[in-house]
């Protein structure tokens, strides 16, 4: 400790160097795969506007479709829950959005409102019901994702009698709330902004406060961490209405910056967050992870899906890439995590 | 060999009353009954080691001590007076503190955000409020340091150190957030010699600094160099609390119904195969039964 010159420095700390401590953090995967993905497309598509900035825009939008709720899901992980109902929840505000704005002339800032509501309520009871029945939060969160997806579907054609609510610009177009989700600045979206903002959030949260420190704990042994007056149930409850929060909010930045809204939006997010919290370094068993991964994980999505449309390849090869990924990020963090255990 | 059974300490004698005392407390799991009319007290000060073998109710005595059930009858008194826990919360703000052997560190978190997980320092306000990181690393250090554990870099993850630092941390942990009674529960069953060593080392100096403390074991040899006095249960019942002066390793060996057995099994083995073995008993002190 430099700050202390009344402590001579321990002999018995061994100096591991920096190369050492790196290995040892769990963002090294994402930052590795991220790079990795982005020099193979560089290679692969650099002279197809791979490498120009719109290409980096694209890009870095996709990373901010997956990363904004990855990076909620990664606390969720963290705390050793999973949520499957994300990708169904970004329908359902989406769709809360659209009717609201679209059928009922709400404006904008009531539906949005309305969106985040139902998301939160919903978080709530995913959360309740983990904690009370201790049924795995994976069975509990399937169930909600074909609840929503099947209540969104069913409501919105009785109401609208279609799956789709379209012509929304006209009642958002000049909307100071609608510019807050939809407004360019230069070529960069500012979903982008959205997205990095709250994995500052997360990471803050998590690195810095002691609720961050109450969510390692819960996914490290809940047992032992209620042992010592961590409030267990309420770190779970309040993750899950997180994570549902993110994705109305995903959904907003969706509806809005399309001017329509479509039942199916958000289908197979919540494996897309999954494999961004995972290259992100974080463990499936829960107890140690990172945001900042996560943004990497997310960049590393984004680059894959941008890449291959710009170098030409179909996108029906995107899934196996996907699939690829993880599986090398799931390996690679199983080997940091035994290092870590093993002090490097 | 006399039992020093309750203290029956009147206010007016000048003794001062006991940490935590159980009087008579009985446990029913349904019809069965898991403790009958059990009855200890510890003092400042003071290891009491709880003996029985698997099953005799060990568990369930310290359970109902630390507030994870109440008892069915009994009185619980901590400091004199009398308590009824609610929880372990309860128990904790009472000062009686557990420590179980798999369930006091998370492994992946670094030594001081275990050590303060669920108490942490913050500074700032609000939705600002930090954990003060430095704060607790010098607490930790600290804190450690004063129980006579001088640790590397409280920094790394927990699941470094060996199962002996780990039951030291949990222990000095409770001690720090006001801890008057530490109850552990097999500290040193899953330990080598060396880190049992290790933990015994840690109980003798917290009774030094006045801490009282209840050891729960089923292995002689670690009790009985650390123990003051030794509570001895049986199915479910008190078999009796002895003071160390009065006893034997061999004697408390043979008081857990441990020496009966062993001596029954070298006769089996010496009939069934002619095998002439030592008595398996500690090397010193050791009186045959029945002499």
């Amino acid at each position: 400790m430099a700050t202390a010159p009344a402590r001579p420095a321990d002999e018995r700390v061994r100096n591991v160097g920096l190369a050492r401590t790196l290995l040892n953090r769990p963002e090294l995967g994402a930052v590795t795969g991220a790079i990795l993905v982005w020099v193979l497309f560089a290679i692969l598509a650099g002279d197809r506007g791979f490498l120009s900035l719109r290409g980096t825009a694209t890009y870095m939008e996709v990373a901010a479709q997956v990363g904004i709720i990855g990076s909620a899901v990664t606390l969720l992980m963290i705390a050793g829950e999973f949520d499957l109902s994300v990708g169904s929840m970004v329908g359902a505000a989406g769709m809360i959005v659209a009717i609201g704005i679209g059928e009922w002339g709400w404006p904008v800032w009531l539906a949005i409102l309305a969106a985040f509501a139902f998301a939160l309520l919903v978080g709530f009871i995913n959360g309740y019901i983990v904690v009370r029945t201790r049924l795995p939060s994976f069975i509990v969160t399937l169930g909600t994702l074909f609840i929503l997806r099947g209540l969104t579907i069913g409501v919105t054609r009785t109401v609208v009698g279609s799956t789709q609510v379209g012509g929304l610009n006209a009642a958002t177009t000049g909307d100071p709330i609608a510019a807050l989700f939809t407004a360019q600045i230069g070529p960069i979206d500012v979903a982008i902004f959205w997205w990095l903002g709250l994995a500052m959030v997360a990471t803050y949260v998590l690195m810095r406060t002691s609720f961050g420190n109450w969510i390692f704990g819960t996914g490290g042994n809940q047992v032992a961490a209620r042992n010592v007056g961590v409030p267990v149930a309420r770190v779970k409850i309040g993750l899950f209405m997180a994570t549902a929060a993110s994705a109305a909010l995903l959904a907003v930045i969706q509806v809005l910056g399309a001017g329509s809204g479509d039942v199916l939006r958000g289908e197979g997010k919540e494996f897309e967050a999954i494999i961004t919290a995972v290259i992100g370094g974080t463990l499936l068993t829960g107890g140690y992870g990172s945001a900042i991964g996560a943004i990497f994980g997310a960049l590393t999505l984004g680059i894959t899906r941008q890449g291959l449309f710009f170098a030409g390849i179909s996108s029906d090869w995107y899934q196996a890439f996907l699939g690829l990924l993880l599986l090398t990020a799931v390996l690679v963090n199983n080997w940091v995590r035994s290092r870590a255990m093993k002090g490097g | 060999m006399s039992a020093t059974d309750a203290p029956h300490a009147p206010a007016s004698s000048g003794v001062e009353a006991p940490l935590i005392e159980a009087r008579n407390l009985t446990k029913y799991f349904g019809s069965v009954i898991a403790l009958h009319e059990v009855s200890l007290h510890v003092r400042r000060g003071e290891v009491l080691c709880l003996l029985g073998d698997n099953g005799a109710g060990k568990s369930t005595l310290i359970k109902t001590l630390s507030g994870v059930h109440p008892a069915d009858s009994g009185e619980l008194l901590v400091e004199g007076q009398e308590v009824r826990f609610e929880s372990p919360r309860d128990a904790l703000h009472h000062g009686i503190a557990t420590v179980y052997q798999d369930l006091a560190m998370i492994p992946l978190m670094s030594i001081s955000r275990n050590f303060f997980l669920g108490s942490e320092p913050t500074t700032g306000w609000g939705p600002l409020k930090t954990i003060d990181l430095k704060d607790a690393d010098r607490v930790t250090r600290d804190a450690l340091k004063e129980m006579g554990i001088d640790l590397r870099d409280t920094s790394q993850p927990v699941g470094t150190l060996s199962g002996g630092e780990r039951q030291s941390v949990a222990i000095a942990r409770a001690i720090h957030f006001g801890a008057k009674v530490v109850i552990l529960d097999e500290p040193t069953s899953a330990l080598g010699v060396k880190e049992a060593a290790v933990v015994l080392r840690f109980i003798a100096q917290a009774r030094d600094q006045g801490i009282g403390v209840i050891l729960i074991t089923h292995n002689v040899n670690h009790a009985y160099p650390v123990g003051d006095r030794f509570t001895i249960l049986d199915r479910g019942r008190l078999r009796g609390t002895y003071a160390k002066a009065d006893l034997t390793p061999a004697d408390l060996l043979e008081h857990m119904g441990g020496g009966a057995e062993l001596d029954e099994l070298r006769h089996e083995l010496e009939e069934v195969a002619g095998v002439t073995t030592e008595p398996p008993m500690p090397p010193t002190g050791y009186v045959a039964p029945h002499s």
